[in-house]
């Protein structure tokens, strides 16, 4: 029985070694340049693809093998050196959300070209040649290679102390994590810094994707199942320290390890559970500190919110006019698709809510747009509520749900928020796939809206009404003190606390009514789709509603509603090419680069002057 | 500026030229809906989408159906069901098909189904494998093709019965069909054979299964036999950590799926041996109807055809045997021309079953090999679906809506 135990841990420990590997890539980066680099997963993946190949090519000897997956890391290295000097060198003194979608794009084009270049099928990786077999320890066998990685993964956390610690190359680093300004102030270009930083990271992405062959193999999907892992361990360990991440990465390796041995169908969440329990004890993960000044937000000239013009109101009314009177002129489904963009667009300006003003990052925000959706279900489900009781009591189920999530993730800031609210909204999906009263991965179907508003043109109405209006609530409410209040807590903690705003009170309260609304849009969406599937709690639907955001840019209202409609519309057109994932990354890509403002911003620097003719622009 | 003037210019002439096309390119011809996740699992897509184009070829070549061709308009989903509804809405308002065919996913395939019972469309879902497309949440308005995990664990449950083994141990991904595929097989042969115990289940997550620790846990409960239901990457894992782990030695190991080419050549030399699985031996039918098949596909894609262009080849060739039997594209009709709807496939007859809406597809049940360095599937068998589905009373029962 002890052999059991002692085989399960030494199997955590070398899954915690392949996890080390790739999280410890990214925590240099994101400690360096505070990249929160989300192609991290998507070098993995390339390292393993490109040592299959040079491996397939070179004799089959264990010592070739190795120069091997030489070759291939410092391959993948190089290639993280041209994203970081073609691409983010030039995005550094924009917002980091920006970084993300910039990196976020690379993921995507990185996907297509990865179908293209090595094709769709899955490939299983070489053994390593004379540590192909396995050992008996007390009766039970574990394979050679397993005990190999474990020594590759602590000859590597030597190299990085020693890297770190006893070089001059190694004190920039640190210093840069430290105090970036104040490096470059001293005189060390910081460029280079970076370009190296980057070239480490990327190199041990390689590495880990290249040294994992032998255990696993390549696959296209491997890029995004490794990045959310490597960002748990990451924020587990405390962004930046690599000392944390090799922690953490044994902390989840043995966990994971354990927890199958005892509750098998504990695979979903565990990862997550582990990070929301330490983010609760350790809000900055577990060698982690406060982040002095590092909000994501950082050095955006965020104008002060201009009240509505005339001509504003004037283009809003004419906006609207459109809207009401489209049904005359188009039919079908132009309807079909104005109705998700504007049920998106209310779900953007929830999160935009949060985010913008609030000052509160969210990667989870699924949690409740799909959570309403949830709710509607199952109260029409299982209650055979009426859709307009359903939609009236969904919104306040997911305030109440907000609340309480939100009662844990205010209390941090930036990135571990952010992964917090991650962290929750995951734990939601595993209980709604694993759930069976919830439907599981089969989802709840016939949720169709009342007789009365199954016609396409009433149900377009309803859907334009509820979400316009959802979307002007949340607007008035930036206009009222309490609006005020969110920008005072954003900008100046300080002296909001000062003259008497309770500051996490305040975010609490923000952060639970953006999470209503999107809870409403949510609800509407279950209607006009008539099932919901957990795809609508995933990270992945996360992540359409904050590039969306992104892509309207954060300096305005509008933003959120530009940025729903462009992505509706552009997921709809270019869904329809073959390789449109390239084609939706160029295009986030090309609006980073071009438009780091954001598709409103443009639109406001371009016609501010006819909005405002009294105001000046500073 | 003059640059970005002609440029414009350009842009406009083609969208120009873009629009004018799609309006004359609508005329005689039977516009059938796919979707399906393109940009997802590509290993069975693609093969999926080289089966139909194959037989829409064939088709059109042979006159087409009804006097016109078939024109398909094919959408990828990206695996999001809210997207695929949005498709089909799309497909059916302004592209104005006739009916909708595809899907991969268990849920997606299950949007649709509910899709296609709201807007009255005809629905042939072609590999979503859930029950619940046919039974708990059919309708009248969707077919589906492929044997359904009930099915594929009825004929593995029957052959596993005739083994003695009597400790079965499971492993199924995380997801709706690992647990459908676990609990019927577990049904199945728990009827056969009452003295079985099943002393351990591991539920590892889709596609990141943690194969050693999953194995040891499995050694640890010391069965005679397992079930396996994992596949793609997670069953490659699996196999190589069970293989160095000494776990497969004298233990009898029932896997489903695992003989399909998509799923057991990228295996290679290391494709288990004396498994008992179900797949798809193209390599060894040779009934004319497959060899026909077989050679007119190689002739057009240089490759050999995978599960999934079986998948693609059956589906577009029901519906041209439906719409020649219905002579109208009348939804009522069609469902009418679709129930008892017989054609005979690479694999055989196939009937369309009334009661449920379920095709007799079958599927090839057999122990692997390894044939020099690749697995293969011997002494398999063909196994017809339609003795591995459920008496008609427990259909009934099964399925609340007719």
């Amino acid at each position: 029985m002890t052999g059991t135990y002692l085989i399960q841990f030494l199997n955590g420990l070398s899954d915690a070694a392949s996890l080390f590997l790739v999280s410890a890539g990214l925590s240099l980066i994101f400690g360096v340049s505070r990249v929160v680099n989300m192609a991290h997963g998507s070098f993995y993946m390339i390292g393993a693809y490109l040592a299959y190949y040079i491996i397939s090519l070179l004799p089959k000897n264990g010592l070739l093998f190795c120069l091997g997956i030489f070759l291939s890391s410092i391959s993948v290295g190089l290639v993280g050196v041209i994203l970081e000097t073609v691409i983010l060198r030039r995005l550094y003194k924009a917002p980091e959300l920006f970084i993300l979608m910039a990196t976020f794009s690379v993921v995507l084009i990185i996907q297509d070209l990865s179908l293209w270049i090595f094709g769709a099928e899955d490939l299983l990786g070489p053994k390593m040649p004379g540590m192909d077999g396995s050992i008996k320890i007390l009766g039970s066998y574990i394979p050679q290679y397993n005990l190999f990685l474990i020594a590759v993964a602590f000859m590597i956390l030597f190299l990085l102390w020693f890297l770190l610690n006893k070089t001059r190359w190694g004190l920039f680093i640190r210093a840069a994590t430290e105090d970036r300004e104040m490096l470059s102030g001293l005189g060390v270009n910081e460029k280079w810094l970076f370009t190296g930083a980057f070239f480490l990271g990327s190199t041990l992405a390689g590495l880990g994707g290249a040294v994992q062959l032998p255990v696993g193999g390549a696959d296209l999907m491997m890029d995004l199942n490794v990045i959310a892992e490597a960002f748990v361990v990451v924020v587990v360990g405390g962004m930046g320290s690599i000392g944390g991440a090799f922690l953490a990465s044994l902390l989840i390796g043995e966990l994971t390890s354990f927890g199958i041995l005892i509750i098998p169908q504990s695979t979903l969440v565990m990862t997550f559970f582990i990070m929301a329990v330490v983010l609760i004890l350790r809000p900055y993960g577990l060698f982690g500190r406060a982040q002095i000044h590092r909000r994501l937000m950082e050095e955006i000239e965020d104008p002060p919110l201009i009240p509505p013009s005339k001509r504003v109101k004037a283009t809003t009314c004419i906006v609207l006019l459109l809207i009401f009177i489209i049904p005359i002129f188009f039919r079908g489904f132009q309807l079909v698709l104005l109705s998700e963009i504007a049920i998106f667009s209310l779900a953007c300006m929830s999160l935009y809510f949060m985010m913008g003003p609030g000052g509160m990052i969210s990667f989870g925000h699924a949690a409740f747009f799909g959570g309403g959706a949830y709710s509607a279900a199952l109260l029409v489900h299982y209650l055979h509520l009426p859709m307009e009781l359903t939609l009236l009591l969904s919104p306040i189920f997911i305030f109440l749900l907000a609340s309480i999530i939100g009662w844990f993730c205010v209390r941090l800031s930036g990135v571990y928020l952010a992964m917090l609210t991650l962290a929750f909204s995951q734990i939601l999906w595993a209980a709604v796939k694993q759930w069976k009263f919830l439907g599981g991965d089969d989802g709840i179907l016939g949720i169709w809206p009342s007789k009365w508003a199954s016609n396409e043109v009433t149900f377009y109405y309803l859907t334009m009404i509820v979400s316009i209006s959802g979307i002007l609530c949340l607007r008035y409410l930036l206009f009222t003190p309490f609006g005020y209040g969110m920008r005072g807590c954003r900008d100046s903690p300080l002296m909001a606390e000062a003259i008497g705003i309770n500051i996490k009170m305040h975010q609490w309260l923000s952060f639970s009514i953006s999470g209503m609304f999107a809870g409403l849009a949510g609800a509407l969406y279950a209607f006009s789709k008539g099932s919901v599937f957990p795809y609508e709690i995933s990270i992945f639907r996360s992540f359409d509603i904050l590039l969306s955001v992104l892509l309207g840019g954060m300096h305005s209202i509008s933003g959120p509603i530009v940025g729903a409609g462009t992505f509706i519309w552009l997921e709809d057109m270019i869904s329809r090419f073959h390789f449109w994932r390239l084609i939706l990354g160029l295009i986030f890509l090309l609006l980073v680069i071009g438009f780091p403002k954001g598709i409103s911003g443009v639109i406001n620097k371009k016609l501010f002057r006819f909005f405002h003719p009294q105001t000046e622009i500073n | 500026m003059k640059d970005l003037r002609n440029m414009c210019w350009a842009f406009a002439v083609l969208s120009l030229f873009i629009i004018l096309n799609g309006i004359a390119y609508a005329s005689n011809t039977i516009k059938i809906g796919d979707i399906n996740s393109y940009s997802k699992l590509v290993s069975f897509t693609i093969p999926y989408r080289n089966g139909w184009m194959l037989a829409q070829n064939e088709i059109n070549s042979s006159g087409g159906v009804l006097g016109k061709r078939l024109e398909v308009i094919s959408r990828d989903d990206a695996g999001k069901p809210g997207n695929a509804v949005k498709i089909a809405e799309e497909l059916i308002r302004r592209e104005r098909v006739a009916l909708l065919i595809g899907s991969y996913f268990s849920h997606v395939g299950l949007a649709l189904t509910d899709f296609a019972k709201r807007y009255r469309v005809f629905y042939l879902a072609a590999e979503p494998l859930s029950d619940a497309i046919v039974w708990s949440k059919g309708n009248r308005y969707t077919f589906r093709l492929r044997p359904s995990t009930y099915m594929q664990a009825a004929m593995l449950a029957e052959e596993a019965a005739k083994h003695p083994v009597k400790r079965w141990a499971t492993i199924a991904p995380n997801y709706a069909y690992g647990k459908d595929a676990v609990s019927a097989f577990k049904k199945i042969l728990k009827r056969k054979r009452p003295d079985v115990e099943f002393v351990a289940e591991q539920w590892p997550a889709l596609f990141k299964i943690n194969a050693g620790a999953e194995i040891q846990a499995l050694i640890k409960a010391n069965p005679e036999a397992v079930y396996n239901v994992t596949f793609g990457s997670d069953l490659a894992k699996f196999v190589r950590e069970g293989r160095l782990r000494g776990f497969f030695k004298g233990r009898f190991m029932v896997s489903q799926l695992t003989g399909e080419p998509e799923y057991l050549d990228p295996l290679k030399d290391e494709a288990p041996v004396g498994w008992l699985v179900t797949g798809y031996p193209w390599y060894d039918i040779d009934t004319d109807e497959h060899k026909r098949f077989l050679d007119a596909y190689r002739r057009r894609y240089h490759d050999y055809p995978r599960m999934g262009s079986v998948v693609g080849y059956n589906t577009m060739w029901a519906v041209a045997y439906m719409l020649r039997k219905a002579k109208s594209t009348d939804t009522d009709k069609m469902i009418e021309a679709m129930e008892g709807l017989t054609f005979t496939s690479p694999f055989g007859p196939i009937t369309f079953r009334k009661i449920d809406h379920q095709s007799t597809m079958g599927t090839f049940v057999g122990y692997t090999s390894l044939k020099g360095n690749k697995g293969i599937m011997v002494k398999w068998k063909y196994m017809d679906g339609r003795y591995y589905l459920p008496t008609d009373e427990e259909v009934r029962r099964l399925r609340p809506y007719p």
